[in-house]
């Protein structure tokens, strides 16, 4: 089950770029959060605070409070352990190229040492038909590589990686962008379905697909989260006027 | 990602709904000037503009159709679009009540005049206030002005009521005035759902302006639907 994320005070730099400033919100569990905003407003970097991937660049640092359930991630855990209970899924789909199928998904497993083969295929098998890939690769599971499925199995894939792990949370950072519109809708239908067992925060450029997918939506803007709210709030009648002039294309 | 395009079809959008506005309201002046001094070629004026209000109103909405297809409006321009389609309809319909009035008008060219206890003119001037406000609200996006033509509709119902009871009446008592009695009711009726459509339009401005949908307050408040 997913859990909820309560973040307090968050501020991040890259080097002396103060690129997330004070932001405060709860993101309730197993609904789809959707992060807005133009390019460079710093949604991405919050993503990358949640799971403690910002800090993996040498330049950058983080303040503030992330709790993912009851655990305060800057306080209580080590990053490798974050990164399993929260798993990403990035832009472009980024399968390993050389490993098969079975491989990419099994890969997280194995790194957390599990070797046991029948837990492997049980839970390869249970991660690919939670991201709907299973019908379309169970036969060629060892024998194809990551690498030759089309783009948005690719993604699929990732999507199966990331669930292998069993996360509580999954961030996806403009997961379709890189999708034509079939596969893009079979990654919304499966965003809709994996929130019953996962609290997802998805950040997207895409606003039609924010009001698709996501029960809340947080715009942001210059480092700072300028509103957050419930979806249809933000996209039929936002508070901020900030939110109003770039939902309707006014500037951005 | 401005959206320099999509703005400026917006800013059409408003240029032919008022146009269409104008169109409407001038009906309603013409058909109640026919009224008042029994100009038929005043009615045909406004047979031909009904006309035209018929070709704007398909022609709005299959703009703003096109808009919300092509475009993904959201909040306030989203609002906006939603709101043209509705005071579109409304407008067509004004424009309908306006025929409806002309036609009442050359049905009393075959009457004998008659002195009715019911005051028309004011009425129409009651209700075409209602019209010019409405539709200034819209231009002005001004919710306040808005809710002032909200207020106005219970004068007019008063009015048709009023215009039921004494026109009944003579029907009953003076059988032979029935024909134009019957004309004059239908007249005040109309007038009363011009009034309606004006204040739907205010309602459609409040909506579009403050996102708060102001329709049926009392019937549902009353019902215990609404706090």
């Amino acid at each position: 089950m997913g859990v909820g994320i309560e973040v307090i005070d968050l501020n991040a730099w890259y080097g002396a770029n103060h690129t997330l400033q004070d932001i405060n919100l709860k993101i309730p569990a197993n609904q789809v959060t959707a992060l807005i905003g133009p390019s460079g407003c710093g949604k991405s970097t919050f993503v990358r605070c949640i799971n403690r991937m910002h800090e993996t660049n040498p330049i950058a640092r983080v303040t503030g409070t992330v709790r993912i359930g009851d655990l305060d991630i800057y306080e209580d855990a080590k990053p490798v352990e974050i990164r399993r209970r929260v798993g990403m899924v990035f832009q472009r789909p980024n399968p390993f190229p050389t490993m098969s199928i079975y491989d990419n998904v099994a890969a997280g497993l194995k790194l957390n040492g599990y070797s046991n083969r029948r837990v492997l295929d049980s839970v390869v098998e249970r991660s690919l038909q939670n991201s709907a890939l299973w019908d379309e690769v169970k036969d060629d599971l060892k024998k194809k590589s990551g690498a030759s499925l089309s783009g948005g199995q690719q993604q699929r894939l990732c999507i199966a990686r990331a669930l292998a792990v069993d996360p509580e949370v999954l961030l996806m950072d403009e997961p379709a962008s890189a999708l034509d519109p079939v596969s893009t809708s079979k990654i919304e239908d499966l965003i809709f379905q994996l929130k019953s067992q996962y609290t997802i925060v998805i950040v997207t450029h895409n606003m039609q697909q924010a009001a698709r997918v996501a029960e809340k939506t947080g715009f942001f803007l210059n480092g700072r989260m300028v509103e957050f709210d419930s979806t249809d709030k933000i996209f039929t009648n936002p508070s901020d006027k900030r939110t109003e002039d770039y939902i309707t294309g006014r500037f951005g | 990602m401005t959206r320099i395009r999509f703005h400026q079809s917006l800013d059409d959008l408003k240029e032919r709904l008022l146009v269409m506005a104008g169109l409407a309201e001038q009906g309603i002046q013409r058909a109640t000037e026919a009224y008042r001094v029994h100009d038929l070629s005043i009615c045909d004026l406004v047979s031909r503009s009904e006309i035209a209000i018929n070709r704007l109103e398909r022609e709005i909405d299959q703009a703003a159709l096109d808009l919300l297809a092509m475009e993904q409006p959201m909040a306030g321009d989203l609002r906006f679009i939603l709101s043209v389609i509705k005071i579109n309809t409304d407008l067509e319909l004004v424009g309908d009540a306006a025929d409806a009035i002309s036609e009442r008008v050359r049905g009393m060219d075959q009457m004998a005049a008659a002195e009715l206890p019911v005051d028309i003119p004011r009425m129409a001037s009651m209700a075409a206030e209602m019209v010019r406000k409405s539709l200034q609200s819209f231009i002005d996006a001004d919710a306040e002005l808005a809710r002032s033509v909200l207020t106005m509709d219970d004068a007019v119902d008063d009015m048709n009521r009023a215009a039921y009871k004494a026109l009944t009446r003579v029907m009953e008592e003076q059988s032979h005035l029935a024909p134009q009695a019957l004309n004059a009711l239908m007249i005040a009726h109309a007038l009363e759902r011009v009034g309606d459509h004006a204040t739907n339009i205010a309602e459609d401005v409040i909506f579009w302006v403050q996102a708060a949908d102001v329709r049926h307050m009392k019937s549902l408040k009353k019902a215990g639907l609404l706090p």
